[in-house]
């Protein structure tokens, strides 16, 4: 005998385990909300307060990136909006892609790029020398002669 | 449009039938298109996959600093053109709107009654926006253009 599902019998699981899209979706909004106060910030320090657009050169960036303080903030943003960008072109992908192998092929260089950049990104911030040696004493951050 | 017309084929000697106007034609309500919820949408992907791509141009252009002081400085003096300074408006404007909007989407997914605002939700989204361009616009053209 056919039986019809009772109402409201909540849709049968077709696959075990972890729901990816889910988390994905999750993903979306968590960053979403810690990306809002970062980029503001962000936009705020480097663009509207000092001298805005103009104060921004090496030795601006030397003297964020030697604080502790900036080298977690810019490998959260670093982190955070990348895989909150990709994984939204992921999206548009899935929708407007519809050739299996144009697809793959796609969703492979948006991975590709986002691992390398990530470490690339992460690598300049842990890496980076303020005080390069030999560097034009002009360029750098003021403190450098001090050292 | 006339909302009485005479009831089809009925014969000119009966009274004018009264028959409601035919709903305009516009697609809205029942489904997610036309009017607020679609240009949200459609913003929101527009300014999603716009700031995606500016974010690799950054982090690459960012990654100069661990070339040379010079290297950094010569493609960031770029950023203070005039009309770089025009598009560093346009992506500012983008950002705060995909940041807005986001929050928008946040809340119309977890709020209770979000749904049922989330078109007063988009007209603050804009309201928000638009104070927020009004008060970053000078600082930038000022940046840009003048001392
Ligand atoms: C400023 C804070 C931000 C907030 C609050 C935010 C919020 C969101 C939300 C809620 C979604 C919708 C996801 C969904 O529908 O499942 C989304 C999509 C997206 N976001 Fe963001 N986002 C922010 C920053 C960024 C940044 C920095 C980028 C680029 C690197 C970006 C790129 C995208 C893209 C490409 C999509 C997909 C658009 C679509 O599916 O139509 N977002 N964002």
């Amino acid at each position: 005998m056919t039986t019809i599902d009772a109402p409201r019998t909540s849709a049968a699981r077709t696959r075990r385990g972890v729901n990816l899209e889910k988390w994905g979706w999750m993903y979306m909004r968590a960053s979403g909300v810690v990306l809002v106060v970062l980029i503001f910030g962000h936009l705020f320090v480097n663009l509207v307060a000092g001298e805005g657009v103009k104060q921004i050169d090496f030795a601006f960036v030397a003297g964020k990136l030697s604080d502790p303080f900036w080298q977690v903030y810019d490998t959260l943003l670093l982190w955070l909006a990348l895989i909150h960008g990709a994984n939204g072109m992921r999206t548009l992908v899935n929708d407007y892609v519809t050739k299996p192998r144009v697809r793959s092929a796609l969703l492979f260089a948006l991975g590709a790029s986002t691992v390398v950049l990530l470490i690339l990104g992460t690598l300049v911030i842990y890496t980076f020398d303020p005080c390069p040696v030999g560097a034009d004493p002009e360029l750098v951050a003021s403190f450098c002669s001090s050292l | 449009m006339p909302a009485k017309v005479a009831g089809a084929g009925a014969s000119s000697s009966s009274a004018p039938l009264s028959v409601p106007a035919p709903r305009p034609p516009v697609i809205a309500g029942t489904l997610y298109r036309g009017r607020e919820g679609m240009w949200s949408w459609v913003l929101h992907r527009i300014t999603g996959v716009a700031i995606y791509f500016f974010l690799l141009v950054h982090i690459l252009d960012t990654a100069l600093v661990r070339v040379s002081p010079e290297a950094y400085n010569i493609v960031i003096g770029a950023y203070k053109t005039p009309i770089m300074g025009l598009g560093e408006l346009a992506l500012v404007g983008a950002i705060l709107f995909h940041a807005l909007n986001g929050l928008r989407i946040i809340l119309v997914d977890f709020w209770s009654v979000g749904t049922r605002h989330q078109r007063a939700l988009f007209w603050t989204v804009l309201g928000v926006w638009a104070a927020m361009m009004i008060a970053f616009t000078p600082r930038h053209l000022i940046a840009v253009f003048g001392g």
